[in-house]
């Protein structure tokens, strides 16, 4: 059952055909995904206000529906230490077209992984697990599955990655948190499924495990085009 | 078996073909149809099916495209169990409006047809509406193993390669366009047909969602299903948006998905083969610890290096299976012979040194299957050399494969090995191929 709140969100960008950051991770919040803290600012005033709600240093991003691959158009500034800074990566990030805001957000250090989706045609929805960050392509270390998943997929599918022991804990390293990551390709999954026919396909990248916790530090949502022939 | 096409003038015609192969080869009544009648070689041809004295079981469409709805409406009217449509002419040449009228017709009469645009069903010793002439055809001896293809060409030529291996088929279907009957009816209907133990599929694409419901039925099929995928590349250069769309591309998700459920993917014809010969032998699982036994360094190295391409394992024995493997062996090696795995008996082995390891490994727990690597040409080594190590494996029932050079002068040893249940392949990698077969991992 899709829920309404999800429902929603997809329906109304529609006509956009993808579904920027802020409203991306308001809907896998609405599924229980945990991302970090973030807030969508429209001001520099604003921005700085919530930056020292969450703390610096933070992360800042550019809202444009005309930018789908933020960190290739210079949208991503991370590590910013204090307000003289953030200001101006503001003024850098308003310059962008289509600038609709700048999304202020918590800074999490972790593994980056690359959990996607996308809407096969032999095969409906599969989910894919791989090394993540902006360099995922050149990695190609990533393990598909059919969905819906079940524990002992995602078990497998943690095995089968190339660069498994970065998971398991590599040279002291302490291993990224599985049952976190199960949980969250567990509700992923879920959440692909109840909304499979609204979507073409969904990154969430990277994908920031710790010790702790997994959180999606980014997520993009590409709608389903509208079939052929239909209005 | 009606057979709808047949001409009075052109015995090179397909239904022809179709028509004379039946009833000089196979035990199968078959009856002629052409709506112009009259007869050739003395035999009566029908004008319509309405006319044949007897019920039809099924019948051979081998007309014009623009004919094959009125027959089939023929068909369904007189009772017809089944067709077979030979005749192209359809979706793949622009015509897709009739074909759909085919499937409507069919769907509401409840009336099953393979193709349009295919070779059919070849059934060994009972019935075959290929239209290639008996004298030019291989015909592969009747088996266990179901070929599916959608490529009428490709079957042809797979079953002149299970010929030459001696592996044998219980049918071979060609389904052409595949417009009603497709892949899943198939593989439904062979999960419970007695004679079939290995199916496979070769595959172009599946429809909308197909694959899923594929692999579904495959969760709920007893019998190993192996599959080889043509067209692998990807189709065009779509723009593609994210990086999961690209990474995730239409070949990448089909071998992935199918790995999932347990389908073994043939990544061409030698290991088809190899997969089918194994698979026929040992349906069950194993996890894939392998002890390699031969009479060469260079054979166990060879070997080994396979496995670790494919991640298969070839674990060291422990220390004790070690100090036994030694206390067995003939003197004149006990000191030469590489003992850890690879074991290297040496070209001074003797039969009884292959038989005495293979029935110590057979019940230690550091390996769960075996591969004999045998040098025929080895003084020690006589043609019994297969049969007892066959033996071994009627009684303790490791799975064992083997690699013997496959010429007439080392037949006793290959039939040994064969007829008491253990494949043997004719080279060193598809031996180990034979061990991947088995090592499907568990479905998620």
């Amino acid at each position: 059952m899709l829920r309404k709140a999800i429902e929603e969100i997809l329906v109304a960008h529609k006509g956009q055909g993808w579904i920027m950051e802020p409203e991306s991770k308001r809907l896998l919040s609405l599924a229980e995904l945990p991302v970090p803290r973030h807030f969508w600012a429209h001001t520099i005033a604003a921005a700085r206000r919530y930056a020292d709600e969450i703390g610096y240093p933070v992360v800042a991003k550019v809202v444009s529906p005309e930018i789908v691959h933020k960190s290739d158009s210079g949208g991503v500034a991370v590590g910013i230490a204090d307000p003289e800074e953030l200001e101006a990566v503001f003024h850098r990030l308003a310059a962008l077209p289509g600038f609709a805001g700048v999304l202020v957000e918590e800074m999490v250090a972790g593994l980056e992984l690359i959990i996607g989706a996308k809407i096969d045609y032999q095969f409906g929805p599969v989910i894919l697990l791989g090394m993540g960050g902006t360099k995922a392509e050149i990695y190609q270390d990533v393990v598909l599955r059919m969905a819906p998943l079940d524990d002992l997929c995602i078990i497998t599918m943690v095995k089968a990655l190339r660069a498994n022991r970065l998971l398991t804990g590599y040279r002291g390293e302490k291993p990224v948190n599985l049952a976190a990551l199960s949980r969250l390709l567990l509700l992923f999954s879920g959440l692909v499924m109840e909304m499979a026919e609204y979507i073409e396909s969904v990154d969430l990248n990277p994908v920031l495990c710790n010790s702790e916790n997994c959180v999606v530090a980014d997520a993009r949502i590409m709608l389903r085009p509208p079939e052929r022939g239909a209005a | 078996m009606a057979v709808i096409g047949v001409s009075t003038t052109n015995d090179r015609h397909p239904a022809n073909v179709i028509y004379n192969k039946n009833r000089h080869r196979y035990p199968v009544e078959v009856f002629a149809v052409n709506p112009r009648g009259g007869s050739r070689q003395g035999e009566c041809v029908f004008t319509r099916i309405s006319e044949i004295p007897t019920p039809v079981d099924l019948a051979v469409i081998a007309a014009r495209a623009e004919y094959v709805e009125g027959i089939m409406a023929d068909c369904i009217k007189n009772g017809v169990k089944a067709a077979v449509i030979v005749s192209g002419g359809f979706a793949e040449s622009g015509r897709s409006d009739l074909q759909e009228r085919l499937v409507q017709m069919a769907r509401e009469a409840d009336f099953p047809f393979i193709g349009p645009n295919c070779l059919g069903i070849y059934a060994p010793g009972q019935a075959d509406t290929f239209f290639l002439a008996g004298e030019r055809m291989v015909l592969p001896p009747t088996g266990h193993v179901a070929l599916i293809s959608q490529s009428g060409g490709i079957l042809v030529d797979q079953m002149i390669k299970f010929t030459a291996e001696e592996v044998g088929l219980s049918i071979a279907i060609s389904i052409g366009n595949k417009a009603l009957i497709r892949e899943l009816d198939l593989l439904e209907a062979l999960a419970a047909d007695p004679r079939t133990q290995v199916i496979v599929f070769y595959i172009e694409g599946f429809g909308r969602n197909e694959g899923r419901r594929f692999v579904e039925a495959v969760r709920r099929c007893p019998k190993p299903v192996v599959v080889i995928k043509a067209g692998k590349s990807r189709a065009g250069s779509r723009a593609v948006s994210s990086h999961t769309a690209s990474m995730a591309g239409d070949y990448e998700v089909f071998s992935a998905v199918l790995a999932q459920f347990k389908v073994l993917e043939a990544k061409n014809e030698t290991e088809l083969l190899s997969f089918c010969q194994s698979l026929l032998c040992y349906p069950r699982n194993i996890e894939g610890r392998v002890g390699i036994v031969t009479g060469s360094g260079g054979h166990g190295a060879v070997a080994v290096d396979y496995c670790s391409d494919l991640g298969i394992n070839v674990p060291n024995f422990s220390p004790d299976v070690q100090a036994n493997i030694k206390t067995l062996l003939s003197t004149s090696i006990q000191n030469i012979a590489a003992i850890d795995n690879p074991i290297d008996l040496t070209g001074s082995a003797v039969d009884d040194d292959f038989v005495n390891v293979a029935n110590l490994l057979s019940q230690a727990e550091d390996v769960d299957c075996l591969l004999f690597l045998m040098l025929p040409y080895l003084p020690g080594i006589t043609s019994d050399v297969g049969a007892r190590l066959g033996q071994v494996y009627q009684q303790l029932r490791k799975p064992m494969m083997a690699y013997v050079p496959l010429v007439e002068k080392y037949r006793m040893i290959i039939d040994g090995f064969e007829f008491n249940g253990i494949p043997v392949a004719n080279s060193i990698e598809g031996a180990v191929q034979m061990v991947e077969a088995l090592r499907r991992p568990p479905s998620c």
